[in-house]
């Protein structure tokens, strides 16, 4: 059996699976920056006194957390489009494409998982330092800005970076949307060619490796950064 | 928005979309039990090696977790459903002796069963870990064997403490059944997108799977909630006095 094998084929198509592989690491860095930006700002609305907003906040992190993600990439599929439609008063929806739709369904559904760390984040540092920011005259966006936030993104860095990890395996689900992303061009390859087989053994092994490689990456990370106590 | 398409017959089924929906919950809840069966069995035994002396369990146990961990579960659905059976002719031959839905079925169970047991060996770890080294030294020295140890006094500890963390687990095991999408199973969100695509009613179908979706997390939550009231222990983490 092992003798019908043709890895020849991985060879053959680099260029095509590369592609998709860039896909892949692009939509998963912009949406860690971005998810990052939107999940510390929800982190902060739901940690606001003012309760509507916090109420909110908690609504949307508990929703997204709560259905698949692969619900979530059809729902903003669909969604996208008629949104654009209303807010630019076009006759009909424009064509996106999932491709980019897939960059706004990422940024709003990771969010509310980098939320929740950096929620975790601003709570781990002491009230004492709010208290010496406002004591020294900073306001709420200042001592958020230049005291609290810096504190807890370093000391969430590494969870920080593993969730984008887990991001960086969840993209994957966007090739059911036909996607040609590092899964999605490896099907395509797959089905024309009937190399099914050699194509997702070799998909395997590589996200093996790179996941493997950066968690390991992000535990050397954790250890440099402790604090000591 | 028009509800009544939910009243409306599936055109070449037996039924109303509502009980499509109702039929596909029925999978996804069905998978995720048996998944989870799987999970907690090998899930724990694998937790436990890696608590042990043995190097070469702990090792074992290790490499099991990287490497379930470290590949995107849509790929695990395709090595199950494409690979294996392409790499070895005995489960080819079976593959082609039995029925498709079997075979999704069987595919699905075993796919999120070993993903997830990775994830409880994670947290099964964590829990005996964070137990007191007098705990097992306590065991030991009542001349309890190492299994009776981990049986009567490290276990029943460690499982009620990991119980919030199980919860998420089981939550995301429920979530994740919707992968099986990917291999045909005709779980709650496959027929999803059967209606939306057959009816064009997308916001009625997609609104519907979310809302069960939400029902069940909070159901899940609710349950898992009752379980850790209910065996707690008296003067430990949230025991009564």
């Amino acid at each position: 059996m092992i003798g019908d094998l043709d890895f020849e084929i991985v060879g053959r198509t680099l260029p095509f699976l590369l592609k998709g592989l860039e896909y892949t690491a692009q939509l998963t860095v912009i949406t860690a920056l971005c998810g990052t930006a939107f999940g510390t700002l929800l982190a902060m609305a739901r940690l606001s006194s003012f309760s509507p907003l916090a109420l909110a906040a908690a609504g949307y992190v508990n929703l997204m957390r709560s259905v698949p993600l692969l619900l979530v990439i059809f729902w903003f599929y669909f969604l996208v489009p008629v949104l654009l439609q209303s807010l630019t008063g076009a006759e009909r929806p424009p064509q996106i494409g999932a491709e980019r739709s897939a960059y706004f369904t990422f940024i709003m559904f990771e969010a509310a998982y980098f939320c929740e760390i950096m929620r975790a984040g601003i709570q781990s540092i002491s009230k004492g330092q709010a208290s010496a920011a406002s004591a020294l005259g900073l306001n709420y966006w200042q001592s958020m800005a230049l005291v609290i936030l810096p504190q807890a993104f370093r000391n969430m860095l590494p969870v920080l970076l593993s969730q984008t990890i887990i991001l960086f395996q969840d993209a994957s689900l966007v090739s059911l949307l036909n996607v040609t992303d590092f899964v999605g061009a490896a099907t395509k390859i797959a089905q024309r060619d009937s190399r099914v087989v050699e194509m997702y053994l070799f998909v395997a092994v590589v996200y093996f490796a790179m996941c493997y490689t950066l968690s390991y990456g992000v535990k050397r990370l954790q250890a440099k950064i402790a604090i000591v106590h | 928005m028009n509800l009544g398409i939910f009243l409306e017959q599936v055109p070449d089924g037996d039924g109303p979309w509502w009980l499509m929906l109702v039929q596909g919950l029925e999978w996804t809840l069905a998978v995720a039990a048996l998944a989870w069966i799987v999970a907690f069995v090998l899930g724990s035994a694998i937790g436990v090696a890696r608590t042990t002396d043995s190097r070469w369990l702990v090792r074992l146990g290790n490499a099991y977790v990287e490497l379930f961990r470290n590949v995107p579960l849509i790929v695990q659905f395709f090595v199950w459903f494409f690979v294996v059976p392409g790499l070895l002719p005995p489960v080819k031959r079976w593959v082609v002796s039995v029925d498709p839905i079997t075979y999704q079925l069987i595919t699905s169970v075993v796919c999120l069963g070993l993903f997830t047991a990775a994830r409880l060996a994670e947290q099964v770890r964590a829990g005996i870990q964070s137990l007191s080294a007098g705990q097992r030294s306590a065991g030991r020295a009542l001349g309890l064997t190492q299994l009776q140890t981990y049986r009567y006094v490290l276990l029943p500890m460690a499982y009620r403490i990991i119980i919030p963390p199980l919860t998420s687990e089981l939550m995301n095991l429920i979530k994740n059944t919707a992968v099986a999408y990917s291999i045909g199973l005709t779980e709650l969100f496959f027929r999803t997108r059967e209606m939306g695509e057959m009816t064009f009613r997308y916001f009625e179908a997609f609104g519907a799977a979310t809302a069960i979706y939400v029902a069940i997390a909070f159901a899940a939550n609710r349950a898992m909630a009752l379980v850790e009231r209910k065996v707690r222990v008296p003067g430990y983490i949230g025991g009564a006095k």
